[in-house]
């Protein structure tokens, strides 16, 4: 056996994923560079403020994709993100003072208790429950705020967590690096992280394990919520104030940086990392796109074409054999 | 159709052998064997389910190779198997016509379908099924009836039926038993699967009796006492070597269950298991044994009767009670793919999974403990790995099964359930696991176990309960476990007839 | 005898027949009851002002939802409805003008557009190998790629007299072309307050709908639903059956776009409102009594839930109750309709049967 063939079969199913987002996420930055070398002259992609620059916007989407993940490796989805995220931000506004962020934060805990509810409990899918909360939690902040942007400011806090910075590192990034880190915990360390990714690969094998099943699942709902939480309070620091909508950018690229990573989207398998790298990869695609100055039309082909490709290359499932 | 000289091999085993075997238009012939002697093979065979390595198959005097299980019905064969293969949220009309459904202007003409389902219906006296009714909506007997209307449809030469009847109750046995009849006096050739011995002494012409994927014997029904074709049925070679018994002393009772019922598949069951025993659970597929396992292991809702540990009352409402402390309980299942394992995670997950609360300090695991455990668990069943990150499902299945026992272990059960744990497994690890359970035994440990082979359960089992409709109809112990006995108790035979 | 007995039979048809479809009738009351209501309190209600208005704003949400229904059959969902709705709409803003030659080719051209998208769609999920849900993310994205395209800006060029005649009722046609003389006609008056869309609504239904699910290939899509191993062993064409159906989708997301081209004479790129009918249509679908898990259902149900979902809005309209509870309502109404479905978990007897 040659070692050239047998590297890529080495792989496990879960590193070549992550090796093949890697390889993405350079060439993105070789063609960014390339790019404004030929039209500008300097390599602005590869300098470290601009890369924390991206870094820090890339850190509101990270924490909802991670949220995203814990629920995806159970086979389940959580539609309910935007306005999860939306709500947490108003509420937090709202509220304000030094409990505004523990306010955003029990909000997203408060739709993530419901939704693993639904889906634990009455074994409703996934799907359709989330995008009944998701509807629910609108309606509720649009009869609050009357449908206008809320004119309560965010604390200042919220905008130091958002927008500040330590020793030239961006706060929003450090909170990413924390919560990645107790992800990783989680998912590695913990029984529960076990206990995810079994439920995952066949619910009745866990369940005649002895694990909790439903706890387990009500968790990752909550965690999901929560992380939701966190991104939308932060996300009303980062622009001063709660509005509208806020949250609906953030569903389908979460799911997306998910499922490029390497999760599967039946649940069981996936690799944090994974999805680490493919939330830098849509970033980062997005920031080359802007900077090519591409047009809206262009960025969704590439966006969806990248999908696709991705997914060819690594995410196809077995074939039904009988 | 005839078979001549047809073999087939699952790896290693020899499921048929060299098979000469002959069935006639116009006659209805019964197929008799205990587990695993080959008669399912035989109909996959038929029914071009699996191909044979060697042999010719000929129908109607031409020589036929099926090619899949549409191929055979299309020349006529037809099989009823005993898994549903009815699609459950169409009605009854549609599912009886899936094939080749009556069209008008290429659209399925609904009202043509309805009347063909209302007639083949008839035919087998099953008129309270409205064919507009959705099959979800209709009880296990009466979906089997239309199972059996399905293949009617298809107007089959050779009607082939696999434990067809072992759903329904008596009177629509006797409609299926005066239809097969009908058919008969039709001309069509038909064989018959059954472990019910007063079905076939009611309608069989022929009879075969096979026994370890040989064909033993073929004569016509009435020839032979029921106790001549049991004996036939068991004559066999001991091929495995069971350790040495415990002389047993009943010692305290571990696991009591009194009055037990759940739905109308387990009735009245009781029984005890003591310390350090190792009670069977016999009987023919599917007369309660696994549900009585799973309703023991907390997974049945709604089950009736009093369970005991150490002669405490326990109520068992989940696995995840069924594994705590006092309980302490583990049950290997039924299907080691779905059920048992993750197949496409590690070893070490898999074994891990069951004792991570165990190997847990405060909310982490530890992680010297759960590799020592791991270590601890691969030594003791001598599961040989490449390396303990790779997929569980590289093992082979002997292996994987090991990986099942092993995570229980892990756990340190004081109540050990097993369902048909040998099941698809080489000889060699079959013994391991006999070892295993003796030693267990020898540690104290109370074992249930159900086993679809009569010779394990004899070789292993200090007493053995035989179930029939979701009875326990006989606990044999000692001397009195035999195959003879076991097998008359399966089939329900009176002791006096046995 | 045989009469009464006869009778019997046809009355226990009529009691199967009512249960199986106690899903479609109840959303069919709740949306008469709604509409019924909304009427006797509009102030010009029960008026073909009214329906026309109404008929217009449910049809694109109508077609959405019955392009939605099919792969919801089958076990999957098609997140690029939506998407490919927007596409059709984008591509009809430019093509559907000049001579009726020219305009009946390119209503062809729209129609066969949504039609190829469904087909890309079942291709990738088919051969592609990829779950349905992630596959039509991707291609949803692409499609809208393509819409923003075709106009980065809203705007078009649309036929004025054929977007008025679709848009009202059978006068206005007959007026415009001047036929049955000009619509006066006393033959024609019983009908002539019929709304087009409802028409075309109902004709979507007859001739597309009915048809396919009484083909071979619909009867396959509900067998792989309720279980595919099962169908297998039947035989049927699985492959085939699967591309068909989210073609047989990508048809009716394109009548719908094209529709509302039509509705708003431009056509309109724009993200949210695709995203919001792609929603909507999962909405429709669900309250219309298909099962997410796949067999069970009918786009029939769907178009009314549709119905429902709108008709939701215009009583928050006539009501003058703050339009802002709406979305409030329109969650709650889902929630109940999904968790309806909940109370079978209570019956499951053996809990490994809910992993299933």
């Amino acid at each position: 056996m040659s070692d050239q063939k047998t590297l890529w079969n080495r792989l496990s199913a879960e590193d070549r994923p992550i090796l093949f987002a890697a390889l993405f996420v350079v060439l993105i930055l070789a063609i960014g560079t390339a790019y404004t070398l030929t039209t500008q002259g300097t390599a602005t992609l590869l300098s470290p403020t601009y890369l924390l620059q991206q870094l820090q916007v890339g850190a509101f989407l990270g924490l909802v994709a991670a949220g995203m993940m814990l629920v995806i490796l159970l086979g389940h989805i959580d539609l309910s993100v935007p306005w999860t995220v939306a709500a947490s931000a108003m509420m937090a506004t709202t509220v304000g003072g030094p409990a505004a962020i523990p306010v955003g934060l029990s909000v997203g805990l408060l739709v993530g208790l419901i939704n693993g509810f639904g889906v634990a409990y009455l074994r409703i899918p996934s799907m359709i429950f989330t995008l009944g909360v998701n509807a629910v939690v609108r309606g509720l902040m649009v009869a609050h705020t009357g449908g206008f942007a809320p004119q309560t400011a965010a604390t200042p806090l919220m905008q130091y967590l958002a927008v500040g910075k330590i020793g030239g590192v961006p706060v929003a990034l450090i909170v990413w690096a924390v919560v990645s880190v107790c992800i990783v915990l989680l998912l590695n360390r913990t029984s529960i992280g076990r206990y995810l990714f079994a439920i995952g690969n066949k619910e009745a094998a866990a369940f005649l394990a002895g694990v909790p099943t439903r706890r387990i699942i009500i968790l990752a709902f909550c965690l999901c919520g929560m992380l939701s939480g966190l991104a939308g309070t932060l996300l009303a620091g980062y622009s001063t104030k709660a509005y509208q909508g806020m949250g609906d950018a953030y569903l389908l690229p979460a799911i997306a940086a998910v499922v490029i990573g390497g999760t599967h989207i039946l649940g069981g398998r996936g690799r944090y990392l994974g999805t680490l790298l493919g939330v830098i990869l849509i970033v980062l695609l997005n920031s080359v796109l802007s900077i090519m100055q591409m047009p809206e039309a262009g960025r969704q082909v590439i966006y969806g074409s990248v999908i696709i490709v991705m997914l060819l290359v690594y995410g196809r499932t077995e074939k039904v054999t009988q | 159709m005839t078979l001549q000289g047809v073999t087939k091999r699952y790896g290693g085993v020899t499921a048929l052998d060299n098979v000469d075997f002959a069935c006639r238009l116009g006659s209805i012939h019964a197929v008799l064997g205990e587990n695993g002697a080959g008669k399912s093979t035989l109909i996959k065979i038929m029914s071009g389910v699996v191909s044979p390595d060697e042999g010719i198959i000929t129908l109607a005097g031409q020589q036929r190779i099926f090619q899949g299980p549409a191929q055979a019905n299309a020349a006529g064969v037809v099989c009823i198997f005993q898994e549903l293969s009815l699609i459950p949220d169409l009605s009854v009309a549609d599912n009886i016509c899936i094939s080749n459904p009556p069209r008008r202007f290429g659209l399925i003409d609904k009202g043509e379908q309805i009347r063909r389902a209302e007639q083949l219906l008839a035919r087998i006296h099953c008129e309270d099924v409205n064919p507009r009714s959705r099959v979800r909506d209709l009880p296990l007997s009466r979906r089997q009836m239309v199972e059996i209307a399905k293949a009617l449809s298809r107007d089959p030469s050779v009607l082939i039926l696999d434990e067809a009847t072992s759903a329904l109750t008596s009177a629509d046995v006797d409609h299926v038993l005066s239809m097969l009849r009908k058919l008969r006096d039709e001309g069509i050739a038909i064989l018959t699967i059954s472990h019910r011995m007063h079905e076939i002494e009611a309608v069989a012409d022929m009879c075969s009796v096979f026994r370890n994927g040989l064909h033993i014997e073929t004569f016509a029904q009435g020839d032979r006492a029921a106790r001549d074709i049991v004996q036939m049925m068991i004559g066999r070679e001991i091929s495995a070597h069971f350790p040495q018994k415990r002389t047993f002393t009943p010692g305290a009772t571990a696991l009591q269950v009194q009055n037990y019922h759940w739905e109308n598949r387990l009735r009245d069951i009781n029984l005890t298991v003591g310390k350090g025993e190792i009670v069977g659970l016999g009987g023919l597929d599917g007369q309660g044994q696994k549900e009585l396992l799973l309703g023991l292991f907390g997974v049945l809702k709604k089950t009736r009767g009093t369970v005991r540990i150490n002669g405490q009352a326990v109520r068992i409402t989940s696995p995840q009670r069924a594994i705590r402390a006092g309980i302490d309980m583990a049950l290997i299942p039924e299907d080691r793919k779905t059920e048992g394992l993750l197949l496409p995670m590690s070893i070490s997950d898999n074994l891990a999974l069951a004792s991570l609360q165990n190997l847990s300090k405060g909310i982490f695991i530890d992680r010297q403990a759960l590799s020592s455990a791991i270590e601890g668990g691969i030594a003791r069943m001598q599961i040989k790995t490449g390396s303990i990150e790779d997929p569980v499902s590289t093992l082979s299945g002997g292996n994987q099964q090991k990986v099942v026992l092993a995570k229980w272990l892990m756990t340190d059960p004081k109540v050990v359930l097993l369902n048909d744990p040998t099941r698809g497994i080489d000889v060699g690890t079959k013994q391991e696991i006999y070892r295993l359970l003796r030693q267990l035994a020898e540690e104290d440990v109370s074992i249930l176990i159900y086993s679809t082979d009569y010779e394990e359960l004899i070789g292993c089992c200090d007493r053995v309960a035989v179930m029939y409709d979701g009875n326990i109809v006989r606990e044999l112990q000692g001397e009195d476990i035999t195959e003879h006995n076991i097998i008359a108790s399966s089939l329900n035979i009176d002791e006096a007839v046995a | 005898m045989s009469g009464s007995s006869g009778q019997r039979r046809s009355l226990t048809n009529l009691a199967i027949s009512l249960k199986q479809n106690a899903a479609l009738i109840t959303v069919i009351v709740v949306f008469l009851a709604f509409y019924v209501f909304y009427n006797l309190n509009h102030p010009r209600g029960f008026s073909t002002a009214v329906y026309i208005q109404n008929a217009n704003e449910v049809f694109a949400l109508a077609m959405v939802a019955m392009a939605q229904t099919i792969p919801v059959l089958m076990g999957g969902l098609d997140l690029s409805v939506g998407a490919i709705m927007t596409l059709v709409n984008c591509l009809a803003s430019h093509l559907i003008n000049g001579s009726p030659a020219q305009m009946a080719l390119g209503i062809l051209l729209c129609l066969l557009a949504g039609t190829a998208c469904g087909f890309i769609n079942g291709c990738v999920v088919v051969y592609g190998r990829i779950q349905p849900i992630i596959a039509t993310l991707a291609t949803g994205a692409i499609f809208m790629g393509l819409a923003l395209f075709l106009r980065p800006s809203p705007g078009g060029d649309v036929d004025g007299d054929l977007s008025w005649v679709f848009t009202n009722d059978l006068y206005e046609v007959a007026a415009t072309y001047g036929f049955a003389q000009s619509g006066e006609a006393a033959w024609f008056t019983p009908i002539a307050w019929i709304p087009v869309p409802l028409i075309l609504l109902v004709l979507a239904a007859v001739i597309v709908w009915m048809p396919f699910a009484r083909s071979i290939t619909g009867r396959t899509v509900y067998a792989i639903g309720s279980a595919e191993g099962a169908a297998y062993m039947s035989g049927l064409g699985i492959d085939r059956a699967k591309i068909a159906a989210f073609t047989l989708g990508g048809f009716f997301a394109g009548m719908g776009g094209l529709y509302l081209t039509l509705q708003t004479s431009s056509g309109n790129a724009d993200i949210p409102q695709a995203g919001a009918y792609t929603l909507n249509s999962i909405a429709a679908v669900v309250i219309g009594g298909t099962s997410l898990l796949g067999g069970v259902g009918s786009a029939i149900g769907s178009i009314f839930g549709a119905l429902v979902l709108r008709t939701i809005s215009f009583n928050f309209r006539i009501f003058e109750i703050d339009p802002l509870l709406q979305p409030l309502f329109e969650g709650v109404v889902l929630l109940a309709a999904v968790s309806l479905g909940a109370l079978a978990v209570v019956r499951v007897k053996n809990t490994l049967e809910l992993f299933r």
